[in-house]
C-alpha cells in the first residue's frame, strides 16, 4: 500500500487518538469480557460462606500489612507445588477475595493452605517476631498488630459494602459483627484469617494434607 | 506570521526538577527495602517503615514519580519541538505539574501508613486515584491541544508514542481501579477473584507496556536521532511496530498467571502473543540503534549517546527475556522467585532509567539555557556507576531467581522434595547483600546527576535565560517518508 492510504492518519491528531485507542482496547476486551461472564459462573463451593466478621477483618489487615508483596495464595498445578503446599488453587477458592490475594513473589512460602498447619501460639510469636520461631527469617516483625483494637462499625460498614457487590450477608451476619469482634486485636484477625485459609473455603470434609518436609519453613 | 510565540520551557524545567528528585526519592526507598530484606533490623520494628509498606512507595516512587515526571517533561518539551507551536493551555499545564506532584506526594504518604488497594503498582486508594485520573486526563488535553496548534502537518512519530501512552494508560488506570469505598482509608473493587486477577494483570502488564515502553519510546524516537544527529534509520519501520506493539501488548498480561486458576485458554493466548512480541521490541530497538550508524564514534566523547545506546542493547535484552519468561515452561521455574526481580531491573534500570538519563542529558542544557551540561567528567561517571550497579543488580537477581527456582522443585530419589522453604533462603543470602551493594552504587549515580544538574540549571536559578522563540517552518505541503533501507 502506497504512503497516501496512511497519510490521512499521520496528519490528523484525533483520528489517530480514536485509533490508538481502538487498537489498544482489543486485546483487553478479548481476554476479559469471557472472564467476566464465566466469572457468574465460577460460585463458591457448597457450604461455603463469604468470610465471617473476625476474618474479614483479620484478610483486610492482611492487605494493608502487605503481606501478598511477599507471599502468594495461588498452587500452581505443578507437582512440586502440591508437594510441598497441597491441593492445587482453584477459582472457587478465591470468589470472595476483592481484591484477588494470589501474590507474583515468594520471598516467604505459599500461604494458599496454611490455615491449621501451625497452632495460633505460633502463628502470634511468628508475627510479634519471626526470628523467636524461625531464627534465619528475614520477614520484618509485626509488634503492633497486638495493640490496635478492631472497630466493629467500621467491619459492619465494610460488609454492607461487599453485600452491594453482591457478597450474600445477610442481615444476622452483619449484626453479629459486634459481639464476634468484642475486645478482639488486629493480631487476633489475622490469625484467625490465616487459620482458615485453605479450610474455611473448601467444601467440607475435603481438606488436603501436605506431604513431606517441605511444608515446615 | 510575525515570530512572536515562545516554547513553554519552565513546565519543562519544573518537571525535569522533579524527576531529579523523585529518582533520588524513589531508589533511596529501593535501597532502604533491599536491606531489609537481607537484614531485617532495618524494618524497625515500625509499621511504615517495614518492608511491606515502603515497597508499593519504592515501585510508586520511581514508576510514576521519577519516571512520570521525566516523562511529561519530555512530552511537552518534544510535542512543542516536532509541531514547531506552544503548548497549549498554559495554566492547565502548570496544573499538571503542581497536580502530579501532589498526586504522587499524596500516594507517597499514604500507602506507608496502610491506605493501600494492594493491586501492584496500582496501590494508591480510591481518592488519590481520582486525582491522578483528573490530572491525567489534563495531560491529554495539554497535550492534544498542542498537537492540535503544531504548525508541522506530519505529526511526528515520538507524539504517537506518547499519545498512546497517554490513552492507554488513562483506559487501564480507569478499569483497574473501579471500586466502591467504604471510607477514606478503605475501598473494596467491584472485581473479585480470578477476574479481578485478570484485570489487574492486564493493567499490571500494560502499565509496564504503556508506561514503560510505549512513553520512553517516544522520548527515544526524539532523542535518539537528535543525540546521533541523524535521521531515524526507518521512518517507516517505526509506523509499523508502533501499530504492531501497542495492538500486542494488551494481550500479553496473562503471562503473569500461568499454572494459576486462570483459565487455560487465556493462559495460552497470554503466551502466544508475548512471543510475537518480540517483533516489534525488537524493531524499536533496531531502528534506536541503527540511527546510531555512522555516528558510533560519538560513543567515545558524548555520555548522553552512551547511555541511549546501552537503554536500547537493555530494552533488547529485557524485551527477549520477557518473552522467554512468557513461555510456560520457563515460567514454571521462574515464577515466584527473584528472576521475576531481575528482569524487572533489567527494564527498568537498564532500558527506562537509560533512555531516561540519556534524554534529561540531552534536554537539560537546551531547556536550562546552556551550551552544554555542567560537568561531563561527572556524566562519564554515572554512566560506569549505572553499568557497574545494573550489571551487579541483574546478575545477582538472576542467581538468585534461578537458585530459588530450582530449590523449590528439587525432589530426592523417593519422590519427597529436597529442601524446606527456608533453605531457599538461606541460599540466597549472599545475593540479597550484593543486590543491595548495587542499588547504593546506581543511587550514587543519581545523586551526581542531580548535582550536576543543579550546576546547569545556575542560570535559570538567577533568571538570567531568555525564552526561545518558536521557529517558523519551512512551507513543505507534501512530506512521504523514505521506503523501508533494503526493501522498497
Amino acid at each position: 500500500m502506497a504512503y497516501k492510504h496512511f497519510e490521512i492518519i499521520e496528519k490528523n491528531a484525533a483520528l489517530l487518538g480514536i485509533l490508538t485507542a481502538i487498537m489498544v482496547s482489543i486485546g483487553g476486551l478479548a481476554e476479559i469480557t469471557p472472564l467476566f461472564m464465566e466469572a457468574h459462573a465460577v460460585k463458591a463451593p457448597a457450604g461455603v460462606k463469604p468470610y465471617d466478621p473476625l476474618r474479614l477483618a483479620g484478610k483486610d489487615v492482611y492487605v494493608r500489612e502487605g503481606c501478598y508483596l511477599c507471599h502468594s495464595q495461588m498452587i500452581r498445578a505443578l507437582r512440586a507445588e502440591t508437594q510441598r503446599y497441597g491441593h492445587f488453587s482453584t477459582a472457587q477458592e478465591s470468589v470472595y477475595d476483592r481484591p484477588f490475594q494470589w501474590g507474583s513473589k515468594r520471598t516467604g512460602p505459599d500461604l494458599a493452605r496454611v490455615g491449621g498447619k501451625y497452632t495460633d501460639d505460633w502463628q502470634r510469636l511468628h508475627l510479634e517476631d519471626p526470628r523467636q520461631v524461625v531464627p534465619q527469617s528475614n520477614m520484618p516483625a509485626y509488634p503492633w498488630l497486638e495493640h490496635n483494637k478492631i472497630s466493629a462499625e467500621d467491619i459492619e460498614a465494610r460488609m454492607r459494602v461487599l453485600r452491594q457487590l453482591g457478597d450474600p450477608y445477610t442481615d444476622a451476619d452483619i449484626a453479629s459483627a459486634r459481639q464476634a469482634l468484642a475486645g478482639k486485636t488486629e493480631m487476633d484477625a489475622l490469625i484467625a484469617y490465616l487459620q482458615g485459609l485453605g479450610i474455611q473455603n473448601e467444601p467440607a470434609g475435603k481438606v488436603p494434607v501436605p506431604t513431606g518436609h517441605g511444608g515446615m519453613p | 506570521m510575525p515570530n512572536t510565540e515562545y516554547y513553554n520551557d519552565k513546565v519543562v524545567r519544573q518537571f525535569l526538577l522533579a524527576a531529579a528528585v523523585w529518582g533520588i526519592i524513589g531508589m533511596s526507598v529501593g535501597v532502604l527495602a533491599a536491606a531489609q530484606l537481607a537484614w531485617p533490623l532495618f524494618n524497625f520494628d515500625t509499621s511504615w517503615l517495614t518492608f511491606s509498606h515502603i515497597r508499593p512507595d519504592h515501585t510508586f516512587g520511581v514508576i510514576f514519580a521519577f519516571g512520570g515526571s521525566a516523562l511529561i517533561g519530555t512530552c511537552y518539551y518534544v510535542v512543542q519541538r516536532t509541531g514547531h507551536a506552544r503548548l497549549a493551555y498554559p495554566r492547565l499545564a502548570a496544573f499538571t505539574f503542581w497536580g502530579w506532584q501532589a498526586a504522587c506526594l499524596a500516594a507517597m504518604i499514604t500507602m506507608p501508613l496502610g491506605l493501600t488497594q494492594s493491586k501492584e503498582y496500582a496501590e494508591p486508594e480510591w481518592w488519590v486515584d481520582i486525582l491522578i485520573a483528573v490530572v491525567w486526563v489534563s495531560i491529554g488535553v495539554v497535550f492534544f491541544g498542542s498537537l492540535a496548534r503544531r504548525r508541522i502537518k506530519h505529526i511526528y512519530v515520538a507524539n504517537w508514542y506518547y499519545g498512546a501512552w497517554i490513552i492507554a494508560v488513562g483506559l487501564l488506570h480507569i478499569v483497574n481501579n473501579l471500586v466502591i469505598p467504604v471510607s477514606l482509608s478503605k475501598s473494596y473493587p467491584i472485581y473479585s477473584g480470578v477476574v479481578d486477577a485478570m484485570v489487574q494483570w492486564w493493567y499490571g502488564h500494560n502499565a509496564v507496556a504503556f508506561f514503560l515502553t510505549a512513553g520512553f519510546l517516544g522520548m527515544m524516537y526524539y532523542f535518539v536521532p537528535r543525540q546521533a544527529q541523524q535521521p531515524l534509520w526507518s521512518y517507516r519501520f517505526s509506523i509499523v511496530n508502533f501499530w504492531a506493539l501497542i495492538s500486542v501488548y494488551m494481550w500479553a498480561g496473562a503471562h503473569h498467571l500461568m499454572y494459576t486458576a486462570l483459565p487455560d485458554w487465556v493462559q495460552s493466548v497470554g503466551m502466544a502473543f508475548s512471543l510475537v512480541l518480540l517483533m516489534p521490541s525488537w524493531g524499536s530497538a533496531a531502528n534506536g540503534l541503527m540511527t546510531f550508524n555512522g555516528s558510533w564514534p560519538k560513543l567515545k566523547t558524548d555520555a548522553a549517546a552512551k547511555f541511549m545506546v546501552l537503554a536500547l542493547v537493555f530494552y533488547a535484552g529485557s524485551t527477549f527475556e520477557g518473552s522467554m519468561m512468557a513461555v510456560k515452561t520457563v515460567n514454571k521455574l521462574s515464577h515466584y522467585t527473584d528472576w521475576t526481580v531481575a528482569h524487572v531491573h533489567n527494564g527498568a534500570l537498564g532500558w527506562v532509567a537509560m533512555i531516561t538519563i540519556g534524554s534529561l542529558y540531552a534536554m537539560a542544557p537546551r531547556a536550562l539555557g546552556r551550551p552544554a551540561m555542567y560537568s561531563q567528567k561527572a556524566m562519564e561517571w554515572h554512566f560506569w556507576l549505572h553499568v557497574f550497579g545494573v550489571v551487579l543488580y541483574v546478575g545477582s537477581m538472576w542467581v538468585a531467581g534461578v537458585t530459588e527456582g530450582l530449590m523449590w522443585r528439587a525432589t530426592l530419589p523417593d519422590g519427597s522434595l529436597t529442601y524446606p522453604f527456608i533453605d531457599s533462603l538461606l541460599a540466597i543470602q549472599p545475593m540479597y547483600w550484593t543486590r543491595w551493594f548495587a542499588g547504593v552504587v546506581i543511587l550514587a549515580g543519581m545523586v551526581l546527576m542531580a548535582w550536576n544538574l543543579w550546576h546547569t540549571a545556575a542560570d535559570a536559578r538567577a533568571r538570567l535565560i531568555k525564552p526561545i522563540p518558536v521557529p517558523i517552518p519551512e512551507p513543505d505541503p507534501h512530506q512521504v517518508p523514505e521506503p523501508l533501507p533494503g526493501v522498497g
